[in-house]
């Protein structure tokens, strides 16, 4: 595979316009999950080669950079929005992107970061932050991102593009996401690539 | 049992009279997603995945409790009927609380296979999250509402197959709830004879054997028609 020339990308006739080099600008993001889809974006395996001779990690675990920059064609979101950064980080990508796609369960469904939402926030940190026998606490809440009332899917917080469910997704499909994407289309997986879980 | 001849999706085909539409439709190789239909059970028509259009119908009627008649016009497939079922699976995912990554069924669950196959990506509504518990009470399985669909398969199995109806169903809508006994905990139950039955023909995690970890939950879906296919033969007399 290789990039396509001046300001469009993919093999197969492209129409994604390309903001800048040509080359697809890619950020991944992690907000409220396990950071497995993360992994299994790693389990891409040869195919990480691949992507980098047509794509840039701007953003995301894998890259050290802190701030989301302007200007990504393509973010792929991990992780529900749970708490304060999430929802401000979630905000600023939108912003930012072109196509938002969400990977994984957790910011598709909510998935077990959304399990807390039949219990009050307070009734969630309560076991953190009440040290009955003296004990020191087990968590300093004033030091970590406020919890919102509920964890809730990406897309019902900002606009999403597209879909890759799994706990987490396999390589498979998220590559399949990724052609997709290269070719400048929107995200479309088989139903055997959609089941959640 | 006489002939009829009805259209489906524009060509002319032949059914029995007295067959649903449901049963005429999978005779021609067409499919259609159902979760409340089980073969060998009473129709409920309550999960609605097997609507069609009927010519003459202004709204769209259950398959599986429509009877073929003569002379009618159905439409299995239009983007009307596909855009409701897919509507459908995302009200049932969004109901109650399935988490598909750690529930006993994942991998065998008719619900997260029929929704995959309808093109459901992510759910549009919001989740109810609703504060629904689990019976483990019972010597040998537990009962999950959190993954419960009121499909009504395993009221409808112990009634009419075991002859016993220790199940049924409480509240109205919404709030609606599978219980046993009139509302005793199962384990307390004295009607159940712990046959199972409720268990192997439920399509999701709802009703699992105890012990059981994440994706271990295997029906038995050929379980029932053995049964009443020994029943027809008389296969346990004499």
């Amino acid at each position: 595979m290789t990039a396509g020339s001046g300001s469009k990308t993919g093999t197969r006739g492209s129409t994604v316009e390309l903001i800048g080099s040509g080359r697809l600008r890619l950020a991944t993001v992690w907000l409220g999950g396990c950071s497995g889809c993360h992994m299994s974006f790693l389990d891409l395996d040869e195919r990480l080669v691949e992507l980098a001779q047509v794509a840039d990690m701007v953003f995301g675990p894998f890259v050290d950079v802190k701030e989301f920059p302007q200007g990504v064609d393509v973010t792929l979101v991990e992780g529900a929005v749970t708490n304060r950064t999430n929802l401000a980080l979630a905000e600023k990508l939108r912003a930012r992107s072109r196509t938002v796609v969400s990977l994984g369960d957790c910011a598709v469904t909510g998935n077990v970061t959304s399990m807390r939402n039949h219990l009050s926030v307070p009734d969630v940190l309560a076991p953190f932050s009440n040290s009955e026998d003296g004990t020191p606490l087990a968590m300093d809440y004033s030091a970590v991102p406020e919890l919102l009332p509920q964890a809730l899917p990406l897309h019902q917080v900002i606009a999403v593009d597209g879909y890759i469910p799994g706990c987490p997704p396999s390589p498979a499909r998220i590559w399949a996401a990724i052609e997709c994407l290269l070719r400048g289309e929107p995200v479309h997986l088989a139903a055997d690539m959609l089941t959640f879980g | 049992m006489p002939v009829i001849t009805l259209t489906i999706n524009d060509e002319l085909v032949s059914g029995r009279r007295g067959e649903s539409l449901l049963q005429v439709i999978r005779e021609h190789g067409i499919e259609l997603p159902t979760l409340c239909h089980m073969e060998g059970l009473s129709e409920r028509g309550g999960c609605r995945l097997c609507i069609v259009e009927v010519e003459g119908s202004p709204r769209p009627l259950p398959a599986c409790t429509t009877m073929a008649r003569e002379g009618m016009v159905i439409r299995t497939h239009t983007e009307r009927i596909n855009r409701y079922r897919r509507m459908i699976a995302e009200l049932l995912l969004a109901e109650r609380n399935h988490y598909c990554a750690v529930c006993v069924s994942i991998g065998h669950c008719e619900l997260q296979k029929v929704a995959a196959d309808l093109g459901v990506d992510h759910v549009r509504y919001e989740y109810l999250s609703p504060k629904l518990g689990m019976d483990l009470s019972h010597e040998r399985f537990g009962i999950d509402h959190n993954r419960c669909i009121l499909c009504t398969r395993c009221v409808r199995v112990c009634e009419e197959v075991e002859g016993v109806r220790t199940w049924d169903v409480a509240n109205r809508g919404v709030k609606s709830l599978i219980f046993a006994d009139l509302d005793y905990r199962w384990g307390e139950s004295v009607s159940c004879t712990s046959c199972g039955k409720c268990v192997q023909v439920c399509p999701t995690g709802a009703l699992f054997t105890k012990g059981a970890v994440v994706g271990e939950m295997v029906k038995d879906p050929g379980m029932l028609t053995r049964i009443l296919e020994g029943r027809d033969k008389k296969e346990w007399e004499g």
